[in-house]
C-alpha cells in the first residue's frame, strides 16, 4: 500500500481518470479550480476530451450531448456555478442521463464567497430544476473517501442512467491528506448503452432518441412513473451512512462532509469527559440515510443536527426521527468553520437542560 | 414501364409532420433529409433538435436525435461531437432558440470552430408560443408582443445572424438562403449540402440561415407569406454566401 499526499480537488481529477471519465466539460469558479486545471493536462494527454465551456450552462448541455452519444462524462462547480446548471441537471434525469456532477460548495447566497459551506443541501437534494427529478449525492468526509466515491459515482451514474453528485464543500476540495491510491472499486455491471445511445445510427437496431418532451400528458405521466420506480430502487439500495458511539449515547449529533470531521473531534473530547455523545453521518444526501435513524439505542434523547448552513439538511432529520426526539440545530454560515468546542458547547447546553 | 422519379428521403420517418398549413419548416426538412440521404451519412448522423417549433424535429428526421433544453443545441452538438467526432452533427434551430437565448452557445461553438452544422430556420418570430416578437422580427412588424410594431427605439434592430458570424475567424462557411420559390429551394439545398460536405472534410463550423415562412403567426395566407419573405424578409436579410474559408483558397 502505497500513499499519496493530495489536495481534494486532485483526488477528484485523478479518480475521474481512473473511474474511466472519457469527457470532461467545465467553467472556471473558485474553489473547485484545481480540478479543470489538473484535467486539463491529463486527459489531452491521455487523448480524451476537455472542453472549457463559455458558461456552466454550456458546459452542463455539453455533459447532456456526450452522456446522451454514451460517453462517460463529468462537469464540476461551486455553488452559484451548480444553481446555473440546475436547468440541465434537470433535462439529464428527464432523459434518464448519466454523469457526474461535482459541487465544491461555498458560500451564499448569490455571490457569496469563496469559504467553504453546506448551503447548497437544498440544491442538492431539493434541485432547482423544474419537475420531479432525483439525484443521487454522495458527501464524503476526507480525500480518501472523496476518491473512493467519484470513481464509485461513474458507476452508479451509469447504472442507474441518472446524474450523480458529488458534494463536498471547499474545506475537502482545497487540504491535503494521505491516499491510498491503489483501492479498487467494485464495479457494477453496466447495462448496453448501445440500446440507447446515440452514437450514431445503427441500421440494424431502432434509431434512439435522447428526450425529455412528452406533450401527451398520459405518456409524461407515465414517464414520470417510470422515473418514480427508479428513484425508489435507489433509494431502497443506495442508502449510505455510518455511524459513530451510537451504543449508548444520549445525545446523537447528525452532520456529514466537513461538519462530521469537526463533530468527531468533538465527541472524543466529550466522551473524555464522559458526555455520552455519538454520531450519524449521512454519506448519501440523497438518498437520505433513513435506515439510520430507524433503531436507535434506548439511550437516545435528544438529536442535534449540525451544518455548515442556517439549518437545510434538519428537514430532512426530521423526516428521519418523525417527532420521535428533540431535534436541535447548530450552524455557522457565510464559510465560518466552527471549532470542535462550539459543538460541545452545544452538546453541554442540551444535556444541562435536562 | 413505370419509374420512380420522385419519393420521399429516407432521412425522413413517415411520422406526420407538425407544422401549420403553408410553413415552410417542412421544406427545410427535406433539403436536410435529402443532403444526409445522398451524401450517404444518414448512418452515423446525430441531429440536434431545439425549442420552438422544431421541437418535434428528431420524430421526423430518420437518424439519431437528441432534443436539447431551449437555446442550447450548439453546446449539446459540442458533447456529441467532441466525444463522437466520427458521426456527422447537425442542430435545427429556430431564431428564437439560435439568435435570442442561445446566442451565446452559438457564438463560441463557431468561435471555436466546431466541426458540426447548424441549421438556421428565421422566421422573424416565434412560432409555437403564439407568435411573440423574435429577435428577427422586422422594424414595424407586429407580433403578439408588439402590436405596435417592432420600434427600434424600443427594441434594437432586428440581429442579423448570417453577417454577425461571418465575422468569425473559425466559422468556415456561413450562408443565408430562403426556400419561397423552387429556384431559391434547389440554392438552399446546394448551400446546406456543401455545408455537410465540409463537416465530413473536417472543414469546422458552418451556418445556414434558412429564411422561412409563418403564415398563421404572420396573419398571412400561405403565398402571401411567400411573398413577404421576398418583398420584405430578403430586403433587410439579403441572401448569398457571407463567409466561405476554403473557396479560392
Amino acid at each position: 500500500m502505497s500513499k499519496v499526499l493530495l489536495k481534494g480537488n486532485e483526488a477528484v481529477a485523478l479518480a475521474a481518470l481512473k473511474g474511466g471519465c472519457d469527457a470532461f466539460f467545465g467553467y472556471p469558479i473558485t474553489p473547485q479550480n484545481e480540478i479543470p486545471e489538473y484535467l486539463s493536462k491529463y486527459m489531452k494527454e491521455q487523448g480524451k476530451v476537455f472542453l472549457q465551456a463559455e458558461s456552466e450552462i454550456a458546459a452542463i448541455n455539453m455533459v447532456y450531448g456526450a452522456s446522451g452519444a454514451g460517453a462517460r462524462v463529468m462537469t464540476s462547480s461551486s455553488s452559484p456555478g451548480i444553481a446555473l446548471k440546475q436547468e440541465g441537471i434537470s433535462y439529464l434525469c428527464g432523459a434518464n442521463l448519466p454523469c457526474v456532477i461535482v459541487n465544491v460548495m461555498r458560500g451564499g447566497p448569490g455571490l457569496g464567497g469563496i469559504q467553504p459551506s453546506q448551503a447548497d443541501y437544498y440544491q442538492i437534494t431539493r434541485g432547482g430544476g423544474n419537475g420531479d427529478y432525483r439525484v443521487i449525492s454522495y458527501a464524503p468526509y476526507n480525500i480518501q473517501e472523496l476518491y473512493e466515491f467519484v470513481q464509485r459515482a461513474f458507476d452508479v451514474a451509469d447504472y442507474y442512467r441518472n446524474p450523480v453528485m458529488i458534494a463536498i464543500d471547499g474545506l475537502l476540495g482545497q487540504m491535503m491528506e494521505p491516499v491510498d491510491t491503489s483501492v479498487e472499486i467494485k464495479k457494477r455491471e453496466i447495462p448496453d448503452k448501445e440500446t440507447w445511445a446515440t452514437t450514431g445510427y445503427n441500421p440494424t437496431n431502432k434509431r434512439r432518441i435522447i428526450n425529455s418532451l412528452y406533450l401527451d400528458p398520459q405518456e409524461l405521466e407515465k414517464h414520470n412513473q417510470r422515473l418514480i420506480e427508479k428513484y425508489n430502487q435507489i433509494q431502497e439500495n443506495e442508502q449510505m451512512y455510518e455511524t459513530y458511539f451510537l451504543e449508548d449515547s444520549e445525545v446523537i449529533i447528525v452532520a456529514y462532509g466537513t461538519m462530521a470531521r469537526i463533530a468527531l473531534s468533538s465527541i472524543a473530547t466529550l466522551r473524555e469527559k464522559g458526555y455520552r455523545v455519538g454520531l450519524i453521518r449521512p454519506i448519501t444526501l440523497w438518498p437520505y440515510p433513513l435506515k439510520a435513524f430507524e433503531n436507535l439505542p434506548t439511550s437516545a434523547k435528544y438529536i442535534l443536527c449540525a451544518e455548515l448552513s442556517a439549518g437545510q439538511m434538519i428537514d430532512d432529520v426530521k423526516i428521519a426521527i418523525n417527532g420521535r426526539l428533540p431535534v436541535y440545530f447548530f450552524g455557522r454560515q457565510g464559510g465560518m468553520v466552527p471549532d470542535p468546542e462550539e459543538i460541545s458547547a452545544v452538546v453541554k447546553k442540551i444535556m444541562e437542560e435536562k | 414501364m413505370e419509374k420512380i422519379v420522385y419519393q420521399k428521403s429516407k432521412g425522413l420517418t413517415d411520422a406526420t409532420l407538425s407544422y401549420c398549413p403553408g410553413c415552410t419548416h417542412g421544406i427545410i426538412h427535406k433539403l436536410v433529409a435529402e443532403c444526409l440521404e445522398e451524401l450517404g451519412v444518414l448512418e452515423k448522423t446525430i441531429g440536434v433538435a431545439s425549442v420552438g417549433c422544431s421541437v418535434l424535429s428528431y420524430n421526423f428526421f430518420n437518424c439519431d436525435m437528441q432534443q436539447a433544453a431551449h437555446g442550447r443545441a450548439c453546446a449539446v452538438a459540442t458533447g456529441i461531437k467532441r466525444t463522437r467526432p466520427d458521426s456527422v452533427v447537425f442542430t435545427y434551430q429556430g431564431d428564437g432558440d439560435l439568435a435570442s437565448i442561445g446566442i451565446a452557445e452559438t457564438i463560441h461553438a463557431a468561435n471555436r470552430g466546431e466541426n458540426f452544422t447548424v441549421i438556421f430556420v428565421n422566421n422573424a418570430i416565434y412560432g409555437m408560443t403564439g407568435g411573440q416578437m423574435a429577435p428577427t422580427t422586422l422594424i414595424g412588424q407586429k407580433t403578439t408582443t408588439s402590436p405596435f410594431g417592432r420600434s427600434v427605439v424600443d427594441h434594437g434592430e432586428p440581429i442579423r445572424i448570417s453577417e454577425m458570424f461571418a465575422t468569425i475567424p473559425r466559422a468556415s462557411f456561413i450562408a443565408r438562403v430562403s426556400v419561397h420559390n423552387v429556384q431559391n429551394v434547389r440554392n438552399a439545398k446546394k448551400m446546406i449540402k456543401k455545408a455537410f460536405q465540409y463537416q465530413l472534410e473536417n472543414k469546422g463550423f458552418s451556418l445556414i440561415e434558412v429564411l422561412s415562412t409563418c403564415p398563421v403567426n404572420w396573419g398571412m395566407t400561405p403565398y402571401d407569406a411567400l411573398q413577404w419573405v421576398e418583398k420584405e424578409m430578403i430586403n433587410y436579410y439579403p441572401l448569398g454566401v457571407y463567409k466561405d474559408n476554403y473557396e479560392n483558397k
